[in-house]
């Protein structure tokens, strides 16, 4: 590898397309989560950086997504620790994790259906209102001003994610790629620090795939939010990531940039199966 | 003509019988839309209101029955009255109370559970409230008085004496209660359409999970939803006791509710309001007009059978969300 990507310089890295990455902005620390006599996630140690896209991968059952559970909280480990801008996080209901700033959109999609793409993409907000509800109640004061930001910091990713033409269509009538992308712009509303995407392209046509991709990529570098995404498709998570952790069987068995990881012998066996004899 | 001024008072009655409904219906509609639960205990929740006013006002000793019972004491009351307004004001603290301990006790233990589990856990609320409401205050009749007006209306029957030769019958309370249903009913859809709470409880009734990622605590939409439905309880306790005395029969006032909401749609507020004008309404025409062909007594049915066509036509009732699922 070049020296440019030294992936354990203290202090950041720059990547190969030349954006510089910042410090440790998530520190997972020997996790262990168990369901029952099943180890889902085995001792697990891995770092996201500020400003980076971090993805996670393996075959199906490798722990994934319940390594994604654990960082939103949904998911308590039995063991190891979860640092979050340099603090210890202790065991979190998943509204204590969102309100840090941790926001997410899930593997099946979960919109709010009866709602409008709008009222959908402005609970992501909620957090953010601090108006006593009765001004709110009456329009008045502060509640007025702030929802009129709120509305603007909205409109601004609706236009953003391109889905203008659909602000006032109920959610669940929209179709599959539409809705994955509603939840991003959820998620986006709350300004999150760190943006947790559970198969992002789960279920896309290529064309979808490739519009995600773009959005995923324009999000990281125009508001320079910091991504870690769960994905199946490998050709997808080369081309987005930064660097890329590759579980199997809840193990870790590769971590550091996508090239290491293709010629990461562990990885290739894990994904092309090898003979045991 | 003189036909058509007497159906025009009995439409009016009808009316006003609605807006009673209408009341009970909100309860019901309120709770549904925001945790998808139908709340089978909505009508005791108001007889326990009911009950629980008249004890404080009155100054009744809370389970006096069974301490007398046990420690063979006398005590039957405090010896005060309080003013209507502090009556009120405590028994709405004790429900948020009773919302308090639902979610504690019940609702905090069944997140993520299919809805009719929940449904079947309020079957159970609605049944030891009852039991435990008898213990705590008594099995006997109560009247209820906290002061608003009863009898009919003076200024009313004059006003339509001079306008038609002929003066309409109108209960003042139901005047009150109308005036009162149409501010609760203001101020609950301001609250659920613009303020950050009431955008929350939409969001928790739609899915939990989903909410939960945006940075809302579930337990405390609970508490507040069953607060709020604890208040609706109580105001229309207030109404309903005061126009038929308190006694067990004012929980069953929650199975007209049940036809109403059909009509109206079980997540729409304006629904529950126009269900239950049309149900009070067409029950009073109903028994005026084809009444007396049929030999009376069609107020009893003709609401629910107004419901199943309902159910056979329009499932969603009027104003309720259609179901689209795509496939």
């Amino acid at each position: 590898m070049t020296e440019m990507q030294t992936t354990t310089a203290a202090e950041g890295y720059v990547t190969a397309d030349g954006r510089q990455i910042g410090g440790v902005l998530m520190d997972l620390k020997g996790i262990t989560l168990r369901f029952g006599g099943v180890e889902a996630i085995k001792n697990i140690s891995f770092d996201i950086r500020q400003g980076e896209i971090r993805a996670i991968i393996g075959p199906n059952g490798a722990g994934k997504s319940s390594m994604l559970n654990v960082i939103s909280g949904f998911y308590v480990p039995q063991e190891g620790e979860v640092w979050f801008k340099g603090e210890k996080r202790g065991p979190m209901k998943p509204y204590e994790v969102a309100r840090l700033g941790i926001a997410r959109t899930f593997q099946n999609i979960a919109l709010f259906d009866g709602m409008s793409v709008l009222d959908n993409i402005m609970t992501g907000r909620l957090n953010r209102m601090k108006a006593g509800f009765l001004s709110q109640a009456i329009w008045w004061g502060a509640a007025e001003r702030e929802e009129i930001e709120n509305r603007a910091a909205v409109e601004r990713i609706i236009d953003f994610l391109e889905i203008q033409n659909i602000r006032k269509t109920p959610v669940g009538r929209l179709p599959y790629g539409l809705k994955k992308r509603v939840e991003l712009a959820r998620a986006l509303a709350a300004e999150p620090g760190l943006l947790l995407l559970d198969e992002p392209m789960a279920g896309m046509n290529v064309e979808e795939k490739e519009d995600m991709s773009r959005f995923i990529l324009d999000v990281n570098d125009e508001f320079g939010t910091t991504i870690a995404l769960i994905e199946h498709d490998m050709g997808v998570v080369m081309d987005l990531s930064d660097r890329v952790v590759v579980m199997d069987y809840g193990r870790k068995i590769g971590d550091g940039t996508p090239d290491e990881v293709r010629n990461n012998q562990e990885v290739i066996d894990a994904y092309l199966g090898v003979a045991h004899d | 003509m003189d036909q058509l001024i007497f159906a025009s008072e009995v439409l009016v009655n009808g009316l006003m019988t609605g807006v009673m409904y209408s009341l009970v219906a909100l309860g019901f509609v309120l709770i549904y839309k925001a945790s998808g639960v139908f709340n089978y205990a909505q009508g005791v929740m108001a007889l326990f209101a009911a009950l629980t006013l008249v004890g404080i006002q009155q100054g009744q000793v809370p389970f006096r029955h069974l301490i007398n019972a046990i420690f063979g004491t006398h005590l039957e009351s405090f010896g005060w009255t309080l003013p209507s307004v502090l009556a009120i004001l405590l028994t709405a603290v004790v429900m948020i109370a009773l919302a308090w301990l639902i979610e504690k006790l019940v609702l905090q233990h069944l997140v993520g559970q299919e809805p009719i589990i929940l449904f079947m856990a309020t079957i159970g609320l609605a049944y030891f409230l009852e039991g435990f409401g008898d213990v705590m205050w008594g099995a006997d009749i109560k009247t209820l008085d906290v002061g608003l007006p009863q009898g009919i209306s003076d200024a009313v029957e004059a006003t339509t004496a001079n306008w038609f030769g002929y003066g309409f019958f109108i209960d003042r309370l139901d005047i009150w209660a109308t005036i009162i249903a149409a501010v609760l009913v203001a101020a609950l859809v301001a609250f659920s359409q613009y303020t950050k709470q009431g955008r929350a409880m939409r969001a928790v009734a739609d899915d939990h999970q989903a909410a939960l990622s945006v940075g809302i605590s579930l337990q405390f939409i609970w508490i507040m939803v069953w607060s709020i439905a604890g208040f609706v309880a109580l105001v229309a306790g207030i109404m309903w006791g005061t126009k038929s005395g308190v006694q067990f029969s004012l929980s069953l006032i929650a199975l007209k509710a049940l036809p109403v909401l059909m009509l109206g749609g079980f997540t729409s507020i304006p629904g529950a309001i126009v269900g239950g004008l049309i149900v009070g309404v067409g029950e009073k025409l109903f028994e005026f007009w084809i009444g007396p062909m049929v030999g009376g007594a069609t107020e009893n049915w003709f609401a629910y059978v107004l419901a199943l066509l309902f159910l056979v036509f329009r499932p969603q009732g009027l104003f309720g969300e259609k179901i689209i699922e795509r496939v």
